[in-house]
């Protein structure tokens, strides 16, 4: 191992050490025994000294996200004999990971403490499936997008079953498991395929061969056929999108936004690896697929999601829709403005998400979980503020101006007329105007409807503070998005010239 | 700097108001609302003042640059055709404060907002000359009078929110894949550049199409026009005064700014078409508006009727035909503002809008009855009132296109005073209709303030209308030497 080695892999190195004294610390935080035994496991107690792994996790994940912010700058790196690349691109995706994991955590907190599951073993799952998402940003070589794969899947597994006393968290997660576990397998029987044929791991020598016309085109048209379902699989778009609806409802809503927040932005870079970074030369091939896979998921998305009552499954149709959005960004012409489209679509989309269920869990309290339609009703008689965050959220995923969504949505078009696809660019509007439906049924509940039971806010200050401050950056961004999208297409930019 | 001042004051003290909040109804608020909606129209007034008439080009110019990846600038200026629209937006939004002063009792800091915010937005429409920057006011829009409509509206404002904003939206989103396109071809969103670009007759014609249903469903234009009476009915009086006024004219302004010069030979190619549509607007709306039985409805459907009138004017391709549609365009937002607000004068007495509840209105409220009959007289185009000078012009114009068409433009007059004096004689004169009729009192200051004021702006502009025809004049004509160049 080399210095840059060392240099490349540090904040990696800092997370699994820090994640495994936490796991240590953790086995001295001891379970409050119940006031009296015997009585149900809902009732209201937290471990002693899990205050402290929270609060550790959290200085933890502000170091990273200054320490990669720092890096944005760098250049390309090749680390550990070519299995671990720290670009520019790895560099903003890990900044982002982070802060959406710190945000996550602080939104959790108070419903975590209401529910019992305010335990040091969640904290140490988030972290661990953290550093997957960096394993798999940083991925070189398949054998480390495979690990990282896996290693940011197994922990959230485990976390959608926390409430073991859960009926629906408990299927929610097994559904997520088996499904989870399915689509590795796609992923690595298309590995497998690529391997066989180009006798390689590593993602540039792969790229040379396929590049080779004396390759057999017809396996590796087959291989990228698993790979693609497989990446579809992990990014929730249809026809693999079944798991989304289930494991969003049926886990805690903090769980629902450990899978929904961060691991998008993982899921982004796998894309944008196996595609851009290894399988270019097979544009023609892939590209058919995407055209399909996005339609598909914008059409299902959005129409599936005006009959949904429960607020957690229509996000998880409106998160399938979205993610339609994020793969006709990579519908162009090799082309760094697209695909940097692309990348500002995920990113901005990772913040709306962050906001719109961080608003359901500050609404949420005791006993009672704020997730269905009409728990919003009449919030702005009550609390304008959050129905204020409300609004704001909805009209960004809808894609509304001045709000983010649309600076997103104009790149991600933008690209696609660039590239000649105006027809599909047609479509995906339509089928944004039908999403538009229920974004503004959820406005209407909030702001129309006359409030029929008691709403209360919890969380923490700190919690509420960033809550707002989130809905603030939704619009702020939404209005002067030019240094965000500069962020984007620079580390885009520098990443593919240094590739 | 002035035009950034006549967008941003009223979104500020919108933002001001909005987290000053109050539960209760509270005088602050009010005074705060009227304080910044007088601000910002005295912020507009310089644009008239300082006006160049020798000047045919954009004035007031400023350009910051705003998201360069794009080529998006913060550009904005006027002129000669956008002028008043933005002095009239910053003057109607004083109206709606005062109309709302003690009307409105829930949310009352929620409603100035939304109305401030909105006045800002709409003149940022009317100031834009970059297209993204005038896609994102048109469509910012939509959210305040989502919320207006459906917080404080009648009993069915539900289906009316959504209706608006999603017919509005389905427009819009053509819009600006079409606006991409250009953007693809010229490589920036500046409004002068797209129109100076050169378009092949089928980019055109799928050009104007795609600008035209953003455009004509604002309007609105017949068939698309079935929005409008929904969410007139449904909307609180404010709102309707703001939809008729000045969100109406944002569509017709489209027209002018993009349709017409960015695809100048598809819209002469089209032009029948659009008339076609037009007179059919002014012939079968007007007589819908006739059977209505709802006030409001009635108004809605002349609104559509007025705006055929205005699209027809534009597409003669004349200046008397443009310049007539424009000056009908700034008489129709005193008139049917006027008109929205004697509809709410009488609701906020009787809750009712059905024209069979009333009848005799006169002998209980005289002062209030000489201006709603006034104002209806405007509306059907009576000499000496704003609107006969538009309507006039664009006759005239028809007639010299074609005298078919001019004859069928000069029945909305008939039409016209047939649904408006109709409606008068079966609401204020006539013996008085029942108790409720008996029990009604009179305007108070506030609202004979109001519809005084109005007057003065109705009449004023019916006898003396050259301030607006000088400034709107040279604009035109440059406009219309830039359409008639073929970009083939």
């Amino acid at each position: 191992m080399q210095a840059f080695d060392l240099y490349a892999i540090l904040p990696e190195l800092v997370l699994l050490i820090a994640t495994c004294l936490l796991l240590v610390a953790s086995v001295y935080v001891r379970e409050r025994q119940p006031a009296t035994p015997g009585v149900d496991q809902d009732i209201f107690h937290t471990p002693r000294g899990v205050g402290f792994v929270y609060f550790f996790a959290l200085l933890l994940l502000a170091y990273l996200f200054f320490a990669f912010f720092g890096r944005l700058g760098d250049v390309s790196l090749l680390a550990m004999n070519g299995m671990f690349q720290s670009d520019p691109l790895s560099n903003l995706l890990k900044a982002c990971s982070c802060a959406a994991v710190f945000v996550t955590l602080v939104y959790s907190k108070q419903y975590l403490k209401d529910r019992s599951l305010f335990r040091p073993d969640f904290i140490v799952l988030a972290l661990l499936a953290l550093l997957g998402q960096f394993v798999l940003i940083s991925g070189a070589n398949l054998l480390t997008l495979y690990l990282g794969l896996e290693l940011m899947a197994l922990p959230t597994y485990a976390l959608v079953a926390m409430r073991h006393n859960s009926e629906k968290s408990v299927e929610a997660g097994i559904k997520y498991f088996i499904l989870g576990a399915l689509a590795s397998g796609f992923l690595l029987y298309g590995m497998s395929m690529l391997y066989g044929i180009t006798g390689s791991l590593d993602l540039l020598e792969i790229f040379k061969t396929v590049a080779d016309p004396r390759v057999n085109h017809l396996v590796m048209a087959f291989g990228l056929v698993f790979i693609v379902a497989g990446l579809a699989f992990k990014l929730g778009v249809v026809p693999f999108h079944m798991w989304v609806p289930d494991v969003y409802q049926g886990a805690p809503t903090a769980v629902t936004l450990m899978i929904a927040g961060a691991p998008k932005l993982a899921a982004f870079a796998l894309l944008f690896r196996l595609l851009v970074n290894t399988l270019l030369p097979l544009l023609g091939d892939w590209q058919p697929m995407l055209v399909l896979l996005a339609l598909l998921s914008l059409v299902v998305g959005n129409v599936t999601a005006i009959a949904q009552t429960n607020l957690k499954r229509m996000l998880a149709y409106s998160a399938i829709a979205q993610m339609g959005f994020v793969i006709l960004g990579m519908l162009s012409v090799f082309d760094d403005h697209a695909f940097s489209a692309s990348l500002f679509y995920v990113v901005t989309y990772v913040m709306t998400t962050l906001g719109s269920f961080g608003l359901l869990m500050v609404l949420s309290r005791h006993g009672y979980d704020c997730e269905t339609l009409e728990s919003l009703k009449g919030l702005n008689k009550k609390h304008p503020w959050y129905a204020f965050i409300g609004l704001v959220m909805m009209f960004s995923l809808a894609g509304i101006p001045p709000t983010v969504g649309f600076a997103a949505k104009l790149g991600v078009l933008e690209a696609l007329v660039d590239a000649e696809h105006t027809f599909i660019a047609l479509i995906a509007v339509i089928a944004s105007l039908i999403g538009a439906f229920y974004y503004l049924r959820v406005v209407k509940v909030m702001y129309f409807d006359e409030p029929t039971h008691e709403i209360t806010v919890t969380g923490s200050g700190f919690a509420r503070a960033l809550l707002g401050l989130n809905a603030i950056l939704v619009l702020v961004i939404g209005m002067f998005p030019a240094t965000l999208m500069t962020m984007c297409l620079d580390a885009m930019r520098r990443t593919l010239l240094g590739s | 700097m002035i035009l950034s001042y006549a967008i941003w004051i009223p979104i500020f003290f919108g933002l001001i108001i909005l987290f000053y909040g109050s539960e209760k109804p509270s005088a602050g608020v009010r005074w705060l609302a009227l304080f910044g909606a007088i601000l910002g129209f005295v912020a507009t007034l310089p644009l008239v003042i300082h006006f160049d008439l020798a000047n045919t080009g954009m004035q007031f110019v400023e350009n910051v640059r705003w998201i360069p990846r794009y080529d998006i600038n913060y550009h904005l200026g006027i002129d000669g055709i956008s002028v008043w629209f933005i002095v009239l937006t910053a003057f109607i939004n004083i109206f709606v404060v005062i109309a709302a002063w003690e009307v409105i009792d829930t949310k009352v800091s929620q409603y100035m907002a939304s109305f401030m915010i909105l006045s800002g937005l709409m003149i940022g429409v009317f100031a834009a000359l970059d297209a993204l920057l005038f896609y994102v006011f048109f469509e910012a829009t939509l959210i305040p009078m989502y919320i207006i409509i459906g917080v404080w509206g009648g009993h069915n404002r539900i289906y009316a929110a959504f209706k608006f904003f999603l017919y509005t939206l389905l427009g819009s989103l053509l819009t600006l894949v079409a606006m991409l396109y250009l953007y693809n071809v010229t490589n920036t969103f500046d409004i002068a550049a797209w129109q100076n670009a050169r378009l092949d007759i089928v980019e055109q014609v799928l050009l104007f199409f795609a600008f035209f249903m953003a455009f004509a469903v604002k309007v609105p234009m017949w068939p698309l026009h079935t929005w409008l009476p929904d969410v007139h009915v449904e909307a609180p009086t404010g709102g309707s005064v703001v939809l008729a006024a000045i969100m109406l004219k944002l569509g017709a302004y489209g027209f002018l700014r993009f349709s017409l010069p960015i695809a100048p030979d598809a819209s002469q190619y089209l032009g029948p078409f659009v008339i076609f549509l037009s007179l059919v607007a002014v012939i079968y709306v007007g007589a819908v508006a006739l059977v209505q039985k709802d006030m409001k409805k009635l108004v809605a459907y002349s609104s559509v009727a007025h705006m055929g009138f205005v699209t027809l004017g534009f597409f003669l391709f004349s200046p008397l035909g443009i310049e007539g549609g424009i000056v009908q365009m700034i008489s129709h937002g005193f008139v049917a503002g006027a008109m929205f607000l004697s509809i709410g004068v009488l609701y906020d007495r009787m809750h009712t809008r059905q024209i069979a509840d009333y009848g005799g209105v006169v002998h209980r409220m005289p002062a209030f009855t000489a201006f709603a009959v006034l104002m209806a007289m405007a509306n059907c185009g009576l000499p000496a009132t704003s609107g006969f000078v538009g309507e006039f012009m664009v006759i005239l114009a028809a007639v010299d296109y074609d005298f078919v068409i001019g004859i069928l433009a000069a029945t909305a007059l008939i039409l016209g005073a047939a649904y408006s004096l109709w409606m008068v004689k079966r609401v204020f004169f006539g013996a008085v209709g029942n108790q409720h009729v008996e029990e009604l009192k009179d305007l108070n200051g506030r609202e004979y303030f109001m519809m005084a004021v109005l007057t003065i702006c109705v009449i004023g502009m019916g006898v003396y209308p050259k301030p607006f025809t000088d400034i709107i004049h040279p604009a035109v004509i440059n406009l219309l030497q830039h359409v008639a160049v073929s970009k083939l």
